[in-house]
């Protein structure tokens, strides 16, 4: 999927420093950021909240048939990270093969290059993981 | 509410349907369901059309308007509706509120993917819409990759084993087999299955349903009428849809779709019935995965023991509740918006005794599950016989 280069711009705080948001009424934890808390919804109170990218494997996949775009870095590991500050997201896991990660290892987060869909327009970064030794 | 019966099915061959157009094969399919119906098209008051991407895929919104107009239907409303996968279950829900309401009371109902234009990445691409596009998709995930994330969970909590994955695909095959409108009417063995080509490990080729061109159409009545048109009709005793989180990231758990859970269980609750009172089940079994956790979803067995069961047996016809009778997605294929459409035709032939070389005896209630992207949008319907 092309991304426009204004969906990139407004993502950057979130894909370059995993800026997430807690709620202060419930003090949850949410990243990928949400504006409303699903579990206070109103009664809620948003801000922002920075995760440190340290977390654990809660479940992998190595993607051998990928996605446009994504074609040079096959076979590539996907993750569900559970992140230390609480909430889960989906990132790559670098520098390994899907038999070198086990469930429960523990990540860092990294900064890399995501994709470029096109070879006109920008280059996408964000979060991506490795596995601590 | 009033009680609604489906009283006509009808369906196209689901496959790569080349010389066959998005508008054909609606049409085809709704002719079909007509007919079967024995009503003119003076009776119909609203329609119903289930699609996932007819935008993306052939280019075409709009396509109440479009369906409408070449069906002959004009000015009958027809209203597109759209829940990934799930979208032909939404469409069939829409039309039994629409009876139940008593606003209408001779509804059309239709789902329908027009898959094949386009080549196997780009469709890719379009499919994995259904799941969060800024924070799965632009990772690099793929849909096969999320279903594998929850395969790989499922085998880390109960010891699932990838024999018994391919298991249900050979199953499924055995079933399709015997149906006409299925589009791998062939048998695969499981040394195939586990020998297949991977996609996202521990899914294989053979986990996967594929690429499809199809449509399915029903016919909906309130029942207390329903016999003057067709001699069998269909009650639909239940109809819940639910919600869950659009990302797989966000869910307490991997290996459970807690939307179908909650879903199957209100529509257990709305028929008075329990799990082991379905005789036989059309699961959404996009990914092998998908229907072992359905077959625990829905209550057929302890959650962690479908793999077990599937390996043994017993979802198979003539096993203790027979799942996907229709070949299921796997081997009937899964044009997106047309399969929960076609489930519900399935259990219709099942339940009338239509149903060939693949009947079940003796069936009481039949089930269909349908669930869209990887678990956001869950339908599950119930259904017995209405005359």
């Amino acid at each position: 999927m092309k991304e426009s280069i204004s969906l990139t711009w407004r993502r950057i705080p979130e894909r370059y420093k995993m800026y997430g948001s807690k709620c202060q009424t419930c003090s949850s934890t949410y990243f990928p950021p949400r504006s409303l808390c699903p579990k206070c919804r109103r009664k809620g109170k948003m801000e922002p909240f920075e995760f440190s990218g340290n977390g654990k494997v809660y479940s992998f996949t190595e993607i051998h048939a990928p996605p446009s775009g994504f074609e040079e870095q096959v076979p590539y590991v996907i993750a569900v990270v559970e992140l230390d500050e609480g909430s889960r997201c989906t990132g790559q896991i670098v520098d390994a093969e899907g038999k070198d990660v086990k469930i429960g290892d523990h990540v860092e987060g990294v900064f890399r290059k995501i994709l470029s869909d096109d070879p006109e327009g920008p280059i996408h970064y964000g979060f991506k993981f490795r596995l601590k030794k | 509410m009033r009680k609604v019966a489906i009283i006509g099915v009808g369906m196209t061959k689901f496959g790569e349907n080349w010389d066959e157009s998005f508008r054909g094969m609606v049409t085809e399919a709704g002719v079909k369901a007509i007919q079967d119906a024995n009503i003119k098209g003076d009776e119909i008051s609203a329609g119903y059309l289930g699609t996932m991407a007819s935008g993306s895929l052939v280019g075409q919104e709009h396509a109440g308007a479009l369906i409408a107009d070449y069906m002959g239907l004009n000015p009958v409303p027809i209203t597109r509706v759209e829940g990934a996968c799930a979208s032909g279950s939404i469409a069939l829900r829409q039309g039994v509120l629409a009876v139940a309401s008593g606003l209408h009371d001779i509804v059309v109902v239709g789902g329908v993917e027009k898959m094949t234009d386009l080549d196997t990445a780009a469709v890719s691409q379009i499919l994995g819409g259904a799941g969060d596009q800024e924070w799965e998709l632009f990772m690099g995930a793929t849909f096969p990759g999320l279903y594998a994330m929850m395969a790989r969970r499922h085998m880390y909590e109960y010891g699932t084993t990838e024999e018994m994955l391919a298991s249900v695909a050979v199953k499924n095959h055995s079933n399709g087999v015997n149906n006409k409108h299925a589009q791998f009417q062939r048998e695969i063995t499981l040394e195939q299955a586990l020998n297949s080509k991977m996609v996202a490990d521990p899914l294989r080729i053979m986990d996967c349903s594929p690429i499809t061109d199809g449509a399915a159409a029903l016919v909906l009545a309130p029942l207390d009428s329903a016999t003057s048109y067709n001699e069998k009709p269909i009650e639909v005793v239940a109809s819940e849809q639910t919600s869950g989180t659009l990302a797989l990231h966000d869910r307490e758990s991997l290996t459970s779709i807690k939307a179908a859970k909650i879903a199957g269980q209100r529509a257990y609750n709305y028929a008075g019935i329990s799990p082991s009172d379905i005789d036989i089940a059309e699961v959404h079994d996009c990914f092998t995965i998908a229907e072992i956790i359905a077959t625990e979803d829905l209550g057929f067995f302890a959650p962690g023991e479908g793999g077990r069961a599937a390996l043994e047996g017993k979802t198979r016809i003539g096993g203790e509740v027979a799942v996907n009778t229709s070949g299921g997605l796997k081997s009937t294929g899964h044009p997106v918006g047309a399969t929960g459409v076609k489930q519900a035709c399935e259990v219709a032939w099942q339940l009338r005794g239509d149903a060939a070389e693949r009947q079940v005896k003796d069936i009481s209630y039949g089930l269909t599950h349908n669930v869209g992207g990887s678990g956001a949008t869950a339908v599950v319907n119930i259904f017995q016989r209405g005359y």
